[in-house]
C-alpha cells in the first residue's frame, strides 16, 4: 500500500514539474513585459534587473499608443453580442428543423452540417465583398456574419439535443394553450440549458480568438480586435516596439485566463460534449 | 402540433436562414463561380474556364506549400495524439492533483493563434540567438517551431476528449480482462484502445483538419519566412488574394482546391478509423 502511495507521490511531483514547464512560455512573456524594449530580444530568459526594468511603462505604451483597451472592448462586444445572437437564433431554428420535417428544413440541416467542413479560405474573399457591399463591416454588422458562419456547428449541436427531448412535454404545453413561441421559451429552453452552455463556450472560444474573419470584414481604420491590434503592432513597418508587444500579449491573455478559471468546469464539459457530437 | 408551429416559421427560421444565406451560401457559390473568372472586383469578372486552376497547379510556391502542409499535418497529428493519449492515461490514474494538471494542460487551447505565435516567437528566437541564428532563416526551424506550438496548444484539448473516452469504458470489461489474466500492456492494446476508437477517430479527424487549415499561427510565427518557404496552404491562398493584383481568380481556384482537399482528407480519415470501431 505504501509503495503505491510513493509512486503516486512521484507521479504528482513529475507532473508538477511538467505543468510548470507547460506554463513557462506565458511566464516568460510576463517577465519580459516589465523589461525595457531593447533588452527583450537580447536577453529574453533573464529576470529584469535594475538596468533592464521598465516598470509598467510598456503597458502604458500599449494602451495609450496602440489603443489596446478599445481593442479589448470591441472584441468583448463582438464576442458577447455574436454568442448571444447565435444562441437565441440557432436554438430556435434547430427546434423548428427537428419538429417540422419538410424538404426545406431537411435541406437546411444538411447545408448546416456541410458548412462545418468548409475551410474559411474558401469563402474569405467573397465574404469580405458581401460584407462590404451590405455595409456589415461594423462591429454590429459582423454579428450577423458570425451568426451565418457559426450557424452550422450551433444548429447541428442543438438539433442533436432536441431529438432527445420527449415530444409529450411540448404537446402538453401546447394543449394547455401555449403558443409555439411560449412553448419554446418556457418549456424547451430550460431543458436545453446544458447545450446552451456547451455551444456558448465553443462559440466564445472561436470568436474571441478569431483573427482572419474580422480582419477581412471590419473597417480597420475604425475598429480593431485584440488579435488584429497585435498583428498591426508587429506588422507595421519601421521599428517594432517589443516591450509594447509583450504587454499587449499579456493584456490579451488575462481576459482568457479569467474566463477560463471562472467557468473551467463548463468549458471542459463543453469541449467534451462538442467533440462527441462532432 | 406541426401545423401550429409552422405558422411561426418566420420567427423561428428566418433570422438564422437569412444570415446563413448571406454569410455562407452566397459567398460559397460566388467563390465557386469566381474561380472560373478573371477579376479584380466582382463587377469586372470575365469567364476564363479552367485557366485559373492551371495557373494554381503550375505555381511552384503553392505546390511547395502543399507538401510542407501535408508533412506538417501528419507530424502534428502523431505528436498531438500520442502525447494527449499518454497524458489522458496518466491523469486518469489515482494520483493527487490530476484536476489541477488537467486545468493547466488545457489552458493554452484558449489563447488565440496570433497571440500564441508571438509568445513562441520570443522563445524560439531567444534560444536560436544563442546559436547565432534565428527562426526566419531556415524553413525547418519554422516547421518544428510550428509543431511545438501546435502541440502545446492542442494536446490539452485532445486530452480532454480522450479522458472522456477513457471514463466511458465500462468497469466490468476491464475487470473481466484482469481476471482472465491480461497484463497491463495487453489490456491497453486489446481493451482500452479498441474501446477508445470513437475518441481516437474524432481526435485524429480534428488534428488532421486543423493541421491543414492552420493559418493564424503560421502568419504570426514565421509569416512564411524565409522567402515563403515556411508558407502553408492557407497562408499561401491569403497571400495570393491580397499580395498580387490580378491573381484573385487564381487565389479563388486555390481555395476551391484547398476546400476539396480538406473535405476529402477528412472523409478518408473518418472512413479509415470508423471501420476499426467496435460496437460496445
Amino acid at each position: 500500500m505504501s509503495k503505491k502511495k510513493m509512486w503516486s507521490g512521484i507521479g504528482t511531483g513529475m507532473f508538477a514539474i511538467l505543468g510548470l514547464v507547460y506554463i513557462a512560455p506565458i511566464l516568460i512573456v510576463l517577465m519580459n513585459s516589465f523589461k525595457k524594449k531593447v533588452y527583450i530580444n537580447k536577453q529574453p530568459f533573464t529576470l529584469p534587473d535594475e538596468k533592464t526594468l521598465n516598470g509598467i511603462e510598456n503597458y502604458i505604451t500599449a494602451i495609450d499608443k496602440y489603443n489596446l483597451l478599445s481593442a479589448v472592448g470591441w472584441t468583448l462586444f463582438i464576442t458577447v453580442g455574436s454568442v448571444l445572437v447565435i444562441l437565441v437564433c440557432t436554438s430556435m431554428c434547430a427546434w423548428y428543423i427537428t419538429r417540422v420535417k419538410t424538404k426545406f428544413t431537411q435541406t437546411l440541416y444538411l447545408l448546416c452540417v456541410f458548412s462545418m467542413v468548409v475551410p474559411f479560405q474558401m469563402v474569405m474573399f467573397t465574404l469580405s465583398l458581401v460584407a462590404d457591399r451590405t455595409k456589415l463591416n461594423t462591429p454590429w454588422g459582423i454579428i450577423i456574419i458570425y451568426l451565418g458562419f457559426g450557424a452550422g456547428l450551433a444548429v447541428f449541436m442543438f438539433c442533436g439535443f432536441v431529438k432527445s427531448i420527449p415530444l409529450e412535454i411540448e404537446e402538453a404545453a401546447m394543449i394547455d394553450g401555449c403558443t409555439p413561441l411560449r412553448t419554446f421559451f418556457s418549456v424547451v429552453l430550460p431543458i436545453m440549458k446544458p447545450t446552451y452552455i456547451s455551444v456558448g463556450i465553443l462559440e466564445t472560444m472561436w470568436i474571441w480568438n478569431d483573427f482572419l474573419l474580422p480582419y477581412l470584414v471590419l473597417d480597420l481604420n475604425k475598429y480593431k480586435t485584440v488579435s488584429i491590434a497585435i498583428q498591426y503592432m508587429k506588422g507595421s513597418y519601421g521599428r517594432v516596439d517589443m516591450g509594447a508587444i509583450m504587454a499587449a500579449l499579456i493584456l490579451a491573455v488575462i481576459p482568457v485566463i479569467v474566463f477560463y478559471l471562472s467557468c473551467q468546469k463548463h468549458i471542459i464539459k463543453g469541449v467534451a460534449a462538442g467533440a462527441v457530437k462532432g | 402540433m406541426e401545423k401550429a408551429i409552422k405558422r411561426y416559421m418566420p420567427i423561428f427560421i428566418l433570422p438564422t436562414f437569412c444570415a446563413f444565406i448571406l454569410g455562407f451560401i452566397v459567398p460559397f457559390l460566388m467563390g465557386i463561380w469566381l474561380s472560373f473568372c478573371k477579376f479584380t472586383t466582382v463587377t469586372d469578372a470575365r469567364f476564363v474556364g479552367f485557366s485559373n486552376y492551371v495557373d494554381a497547379l503550375k505555381d511552384t510556391v503553392f505546390r511547395h506549400s502543399f507538401w510542407y502542409t501535408a508533412l506538417f499535418a501528419i507530424v502534428s497529428l502523431i505528436m498531438i495524439n500520442v502525447f494527449a493519449f499518454l497524458l489522458a492515461l496518466a491523469l486518469t490514474q489515482k494520483m493527487k492533483g490530476t484536476n489541477l494538471f488537467r486545468t493547466i494542460f488545457f489552458m493554452p487551447n484558449l489563447i488565440g493563434g496570433i497571440v500564441l505565435g508571438y509568445i513562441w516567437q520570443l522563445i524560439f528566437n531567444g534560444v536560436l540567438a544563442s546559436f547565432g541564428t534565428a527562426l526566419g532563416l531556415n524553413e525547418w526551424y519554422g516547421f518544428w517551431g510550428l509543431i511545438i506550438l501546435v502541440s502545446w496548444q492542442q494536446i490539452g484539448y485532445m486530452m480532454i476528449i480522450y479522458i472522456a473516452g477513457l471514463q466511458s469504458i465500462p468497469g466490468d470489461v476491464m475487470e473481466a480482462a484482469q481476471i482472465d489474466g491480461a497484463s497491463g500492456i495487453q489490456r491497453l492494446f486489446k481493451v482500452t484502445i479498441p474501446m477508445m476508437m470513437p475518441s481516437i477517430t474524432i481526435c485524429m479527424f480534428l488534428s488532421i483538419t486543423n493541421g491543414f487549415k492552420l493559418f493564424d499561427q503560421n502568419l504570426s510565427l514565421t509569416a512564411g519566412e524565409p522567402s515563403k518557404m515556411s508558407e502553408m496552404m492557407a497562408l499561401n491562398i491569403f497571400n495570393t488574394f491580397y499580395g498580387r493584383t490580378g491573381w484573385e481568380g487564381v487565389g479563388q481556384a486555390k481555395a476551391v482546391l484547398f476546400f476539396i482537399l480538406v473535405v476529402g482528407i477528412g472523409m478518408i480519415q473518418l472512413r479509415a478509423t470508423r471501420s476499426k470501431e467496435v460496437q460496445q
